[in-house]
């Protein structure tokens, strides 16, 4: 009993990073129908800005996420009106190019600025000490991990189905070109959406820092595992990456608890099973 | 008629120059050739199937890994270990297509680099059969057809990884010409008339991917014959990534192209890393941007785009 309740508390921790650094990706594919293999790229920036701030310049952990995630964002719009603009025409493969373009790009200049070792992000006190759950004991930064990704998902919801904002995302994700018709600027909410997946993506990587930890190869490393989240959700469809970062979250952490040597396979496994069998993933439409 | 042939003829007798021109660089050489059959295989599949694979390493790997094992337990022949190395790349590429060919756009390239993963992750676990992260050591190839026996400074390596590449380069040729090329031509232009018209678009697609996997699975077992290694890196993504760079460099869906972009890209490769192996990223990262950005069709197409520029056509550069 008590591994399941072990299972079940690693595997949500582990969902939500997986959902806060994948739900932007889901975002830009399903709106804009970009192949955005850079994702991981802007975890990896976030990862790599809170480790300078909080190491190098000594500022807190509260300070350095905020900034990092501030500057991950300032560094991602100009990204898009630049080159992503011009890559939402283009095919399937030169999309795929141009994004693992981008990401060698993203590793080489995070190698040269801070080299190729591992990038740690300084913890405060606060969320080191450990909270007694009765079962086990939690340290305080994984119950923030969980708090904060509950926090994400009602805030991503709230921002779209209540606010005029998310009312035209949602219009140019069912149909870019009668939303613009209709005096819906387009360009502007890709950016803004653009900006709030890297954001999300630069939280994601600090926070989740402990699990998956930073390094210059990070965006390649983990590209398939944030891929398959949105693939298995479906494109566009943030319950559906929400679902997804849970089930794989869950599932690896189940197998790397019961079958440690096979913890990989058997989740890539059953990831290629699922999509053989639903190829448009869980909440996706079928094209 | 003639021009393709004009073509394969200039590829061949720059082939023997170079090994006169270069002759302490045949290592280097042989490396080319054997990137220019794993760039061969995916030509088949991407740029005529029009199959968007990022995950040609694993049919690379898997053919490497087969030959290597081969060479150690069962027999040292270096021809019959490139048959299995094929046999192991087309199973695979069977195996894990009969699912992938089913889905397509983003989960299909997902896939197939997951399947890339699956492979090394196997490979690494599996310590005692592939050596794992140490790589897989021992490899003894024997004579080439009984008569010519692997040397030091690699010239009997060059000939023979030059024929191979000669040999795919012929069969990828006719094979682009037959009804059955053809008909991958036209899964890429359309599938849903190709089905309309009767062709049954998964099992070519399926067919497509077999078959470049067995050319990616000969390209692998090249590389185990002449390096007598195989490490992990055989299915790594970077490779299958390079692979497709240097496919779109020189251009895809024609054979030439995958061996001129595939030179091309080897060379840049060789002059950077020597400088600063560091930032080799920085240099493909902008590669990659500049060849999509401006250069869509690749290089083989800038002969005709000039062309049409000189002619002052509407679609002069495109």
């Amino acid at each position: 009993m008590s591994l399941l309740l072990n299972i079940a508390v690693d595997g949500i921790a582990y969902g939500m990073i997986l959902f806060m650094i994948a739900v932007g990706l889901s975002v830009t594919m399903g709106l804009m129908r970009v192949v955005n293999l850079a994702h991981g790229g802007f975890a990896l920036i976030g990862g790599a800005l809170a480790h300078w701030l909080g190491r190098e310049l000594g500022l807190p952990f509260l300070a350095a996420a905020a900034l990092a995630i501030a500057g991950t964002v300032a560094l991602a719009m100009p990204l898009e009106r630049l080159v992503y603009r011009r890559i939402y025409g283009f095919g399937e493969l030169q999309q795929v190019l141009a994004t693992i373009g981008l990401t060698f790009l993203m590793i080489a200049t995070v190698n040269l600025w801070l080299g190729s070792s591992l990038l740690a992000i300084p913890l405060p006190e606060a969320l080191q000490r450990s909270i007694d759950l009765g079962f086990r004991q939690l340290t305080a930064h994984r119950l923030t991990v969980i708090v904060v990704g509950l926090a994400v998902i009602l805030g991503l919801w709230a921002l779209l189905d209540r606010t005029r904002f998310g009312i035209r995302l949602r219009a140019a994700v069912d149909n870019r070109d009668t939303a613009s018709a209709l005096g819906i600027d387009t360009g502007r909410i890709y950016m803004l959406t653009f900006a709030l997946g890297a954001g999300l993506a630069a939280l994601g990587g600090i926070l989740g820092a402990e699990l998956l930890p930073i390094d210059a190869y990070y965006p390649l490393r983990y590209m398939v595992l944030f891929l398959i989240v949105v693939a298995i959700g479906g494109l566009g469809s943030i319950l559906g990456s929400f679902a997804a970062a849970l089930a794989i979250g869950l599932v690896e952490t189940a197998s790397r608890y019961l079958l440690p040597d096979l913890a990989t396979i058997v989740t890539f496994a059953l990831v290629i099973l699922f999509l053989a069998l639903r190829p448009q993933g869980l909440m996706g439409r079928a094209s | 008629m003639t021009r393709p042939f004009v073509s394969a003829l200039v590829i061949l007798i720059a082939a023997v120059a170079a090994f006169f021109l270069f002759p302490y660089n045949l290592a280097f050489l042989t490396r080319i050739l054997i990137m220019i059959v794993l760039v061969l295989s995916l030509d088949l599949v991407l740029g005529f199937a029009g199959i968007a694979t990022l995950g040609q390493a694993a049919m690379y790997g898997a053919g490497a890994y087969a030959a290597g094992l081969f060479a150690i337990h069962v027999w040292a022949d270096p021809v019959a270990g490139l048959l299995i190395g094929a046999l192991a790349g087309a199973a695979l590429a069977a195996l894990s297509g009969a699912v992938l060919m089913r889905t397509q756009g983003l989960t299909l390239i997902m896939l197939t680099i997951a399947v890339a993963q699956i492979c090394a992750e196997i490979a690494n676990r599996a310590r005692p059969v592939t050596g794992g992260a140490d790589g897989l050591r021992g490899i003894r190839p024997g004579k080439v057809l009984g008569i010519w026996e692997f040397d030091f400074i690699g010239i009997t390596g060059y000939w023979y990884a030059l024929a191979i590449a000669g040999l795919v380069f012929a069969a990828l040729f006719v094979i682009g010409r037959s009804p059955f090329g053809l008909s991958l031509r036209g899964i890429h232009e359309s599938p849903a008339r190709m089905e309309a018209i009767g062709v049954s678009v998964y099992r070519r697609r399926l067919a497509a991917y077999t078959l470049g996997g067995g050319i990616a699975g000969i390209a692998g077992a090249l590389s185990a014959q002449i390096t007598q290694l195989v490490s992990l890196e055989a299915f790594s993504f970077t490779l299958s990534a390079e692979a497709l760079i240097m496919l779109i460099l020189g251009g895809t869906g024609r054979l030439y192209g995958a061996v001129l972009g595939t030179v091309i890209f080897m060379a840049v490769h060789h002059t950077a890393a020597a400088n600063d192996p560091f930032n080799w990223l920085f240099v493909i990262g902008a590669l990659v941007l500049a060849v999509v950005f401006f250069l869509p069709s690749g290089i083989a197409a800038l002969p005709t785009s000039l062309k049409r520029l000189a002619k002052g056509g509407r679609h002069a550069g495109s």
